[in-house]
């Protein structure tokens, strides 16, 4: 079965994520960071941040969103059991606190056979309630096993 | 932030957490948090979330820059599996400061010899 390549381009529609105080400090203590920027709100706002500040991965909290209804898209034919995540890029803009509502869209950039393996590689764009870029993502998803005939 | 400053982390992974990423995450992958599901797919068992590495590698880079707002940029190559219960070291290095005040650092996360996140680079405000 072919590649549907005729999807690249894809987009979808945003999603939007309001970030909290809890699920900033609750993403911080998972991942082992230690900085009080992302716990304490006072700490955050004697650095000039108007409440806890995200960590820069908290993006895959706001963006990651987006994985599931491009993943699970029926036109793209992805076998789910055989995906692997194969690489993954961030650019951070304005920084993210607790407070801010996150609006994130979507869109296929890639879909290609390399060897035995499909790519297919997705982009996020996310800004905040103001309009700033805050992170682009850069999702690159290996698919095992299929066969491009 | 000078070329050639070493950067490295240490953190062993305890069994629960990619419990508490998943909750932390969204990402709810039984790969991740049920044993017997990771051995019907024929993995050793529960493997650790790729982005919960990508993260220690994130937060080497924020220590060692002087805090989380001096990440620009990171890309990384996810390679094998992440086992729970053993060391994930996160070493590297700073390879280049550059003219407009930003910096360069290439990093891997090995863990009992494998690397699990190759030819990561980040892009740091030096200053």
């Amino acid at each position: 079965m072919p590649l549907p390549t005729d999807k690249i381009g894809k987009t979808y529609p945003a999603a939007v994520y309001a970030v909290g105080r809890e699920k900033i400090r609750e993403y911080a203590a998972a991942v082992g960071e230690t900085n009080p920027l992302h716990f304490d709100v006072e700490a955050a706002r004697a650095a000039g941040y108007s409440d806890v500040l995200a960590p820069p991965m908290f993006a895959v909290v706001y963006a990651g969103r987006m994985l599931g209804p491009v993943l699970f898209d029926p036109e793209l034919e992805i076998n789910f059991a055989m995906l692997l995540h194969g690489s993954q890029e961030f650019v951070w803009g304005r920084a993210v606190v607790a407070g801010d509502e996150i609006s994130t869209t979507a869109e296929i950039t890639e879909i290609a056979m390399r060897g035995e393996l499909a790519f297919y590689v997705l982009r996020t764009d996310s800004v905040n309630q103001r309009g700033e870029t805050v992170c682009t993502g850069t999702w690159t998803n290996i698919i095992r096993g299929v066969k491009d005939a | 932030m000078k070329a050639g400053d070493a950067i490295e982390l240490k953190v062993t992974p305890d069994p629960y957490v990619t419990v508490r990423y998943a909750g932390a995450s969204g990402d709810f992958n039984p790969i991740h948090i049920d044993e017997e599901f990771a051995r019907q797919v024929g993995l050793p068992g529960r493997i650790l979330h790729g982005l919960w590495s990508m993260a220690q590698v994130a937060r080497a880079a924020t220590e060692a820059a002087g805090g989380p707002d001096k990440l620009i940029s990171l890309s990384v190559q996810f390679r094998g599996m992440g086992r729970l219960n053993e060391e994930v070291v996160v070493s590297g290095e700073v390879t280049e400061v550059h003219e407009d005040g930003t910096a360069t650092a290439k990093l891997e996360a090995v863990q009992s010899g494998h690397r699990i996140i190759r030819n990561a680079v980040a892009t740091l405000r030096a200053g």
